[in-house]
C-alpha cells in the first residue's frame, strides 16, 4: 500500500513539474535572473503547490495515522543554525549554475538524458559525501 | 529587470504547481510522508530496514512522469543547456548543499513553506537568493 501511494505520489509531482515547466532549466535560470529578463512562473508553481499544501499540512497536523493507517509525523526540527543556512547556500549555488533541483533532475533522468544522468550521478556523490562525513563525526 | 512576457507562463504554472500540491497531499495524508525530494532521494544511502521501498517507488514515479505526460499530452523535449563540468559541480554542490540544508525546493520551499516553518523559510530565502547571486554573476559579470 506505502509503495503504491508513494509511486502514485512521485508519478502526480512529476506530472506537475512538467506541465509547469520546471523541467527546463533556461525556465528555472529565467526566474532567478532577476537582474535580467524575469520570469516569474516559478513563483506560481510555488503558489499553487502551498495552495493544496496548506490545508494538507493543517490536517496532517491533527492526526498520528495516514487516512490508509501509515504512521504519520511531520518534521520537528525548528532550530536556525550554520548547517542550515550553510547547506541552502551551497545547494542555491548549484541550482543556480545548472538550473537543476533534484526532483526536476530526476524527471528528466527519466527520459534518459545523459546530461541530467551525469547531473544526479554528482548529486548522489554528494551525498554520499555528506553520509561519510556524518557517521565519521559521530 | 524586467518582465519576460514571452517565458512567463502563468496558467500552467499554476495548474503544474497545484498538481505538485496535490503529489504532496497524497503523499502526506495517505502515505503519512513529507515529499521533501531530496530526503527521499538521500536516505537510501542510510541503511533503515523497511524503509527502501516506498523511496524508490517514489522516484519510480518521477521518472515515469515525462512518458506519462507525453502519451497524455505530447512530448516533453527539456534541453539542458549547462556544460559538464558545471553540471558535475552543479550536481555535488546540490547533493551536499540539500543534506546538510536538510531540504531542498520541495522539502523547504513547498513543503516547509505549507506547514509555515520559519525553519524552511529562511532555508527557501538562503537557497533563492544564492541562486538568484549564482545566474546575476553567470550572466550579467563580466567574465563570469
Amino acid at each position: 500500500m506505502a509503495v503504491l501511494i508513494a509511486a502514485l505520489a512521485g508519478l502526480l509531482f512529476g506530472l506537475g513539474l512538467v506541465l509547469s515547466g520546471m523541467v527546463f532549466p533556461a525556465k528555472v535560470q529565467g526566474f532567478l535572473d532577476v537582474a535580467g529578463a524575469w520570469d516569474p512562473s516559478l513563483a506560481f508553481v510555488m503558489a499553487g503547490a502551498i495552495a493544496i499544501g496548506l490545508p494538507a499540512f493543517a490536517l496532517a497536523r491533527r492526526r498520528r495515522e495516514s487516512l490508509a493507517g501509515l504512521p504519520l509525523s511531520l518534521p520537528g526540527a525548528t532550530h536556525i543554525d550554520r548547517r542550515l543556512v550553510g547547506g541552502s547556500l551551497l545547494f542555491g549555488i548549484g541550482w543556480g549554475l545548472a538550473g537543476l533541483c533534484p526532483g526536476p533532475a530526476l524527471a528528466v533522468l527519466g527520459l534518459g538524458d545523459a546530461k541530467a544522468a551525469a547531473f544526479v550521478a554528482a548529486m548522489l556523490a554528494g551525498m554520499a559525501v555528506y553520509e561519510l562525513l556524518e557517521r565519521r563525526g559521530r | 529587470m524586467s518582465l519576460d512576457l514571452n517565458n512567463f507562463t502563468p496558467g500552467p504554472a499554476l495548474a503544474g504547481g497545484a498538481l505538485i500540491g496535490v503529489a504532496v497531499a497524497v503523499l502526506l495524508l495517505l502515505g503519512g510522508r513529507v515529499a521533501g525530494i531530496s530526503g527521499i532521494v538521500g536516505g537510501l544511502l542510510r541503511p533503515v530496514a523497511g524503509d527502501r521501498a516506498w523511496r524508490l517507488a517514489f522516484i519510480g514515479g518521477l521518472l515515469a512522469s515525462p512518458w506519462v505526460y507525453t502519451a497524455l499530452a505530447g512530448p516533453v523535449q527539456p534541453r539542458i543547456d549547462a556544460g559538464w563540468g558545471t553540471l558535475l559541480a552543479a550536481g555535488l554542490l546540490v547533493g551536499i548543499g540539500t543534506r546538510y540544508g536538510a531540504g531542498c525546493t520541495s522539502g523547504h520551499g513547498v513543503c516547509g513553506l505549507s506547514r509555515l516553518s520559519l525553519r524552511s523559510a529562511v532555508a527557501t530565502a538562503v537557497f533563492m537568493a544564492a541562486g538568484i547571486a549564482t545566474v546575476t554573476v553567470l550572466r550579467h559579470l563580466p567574465g563570469g
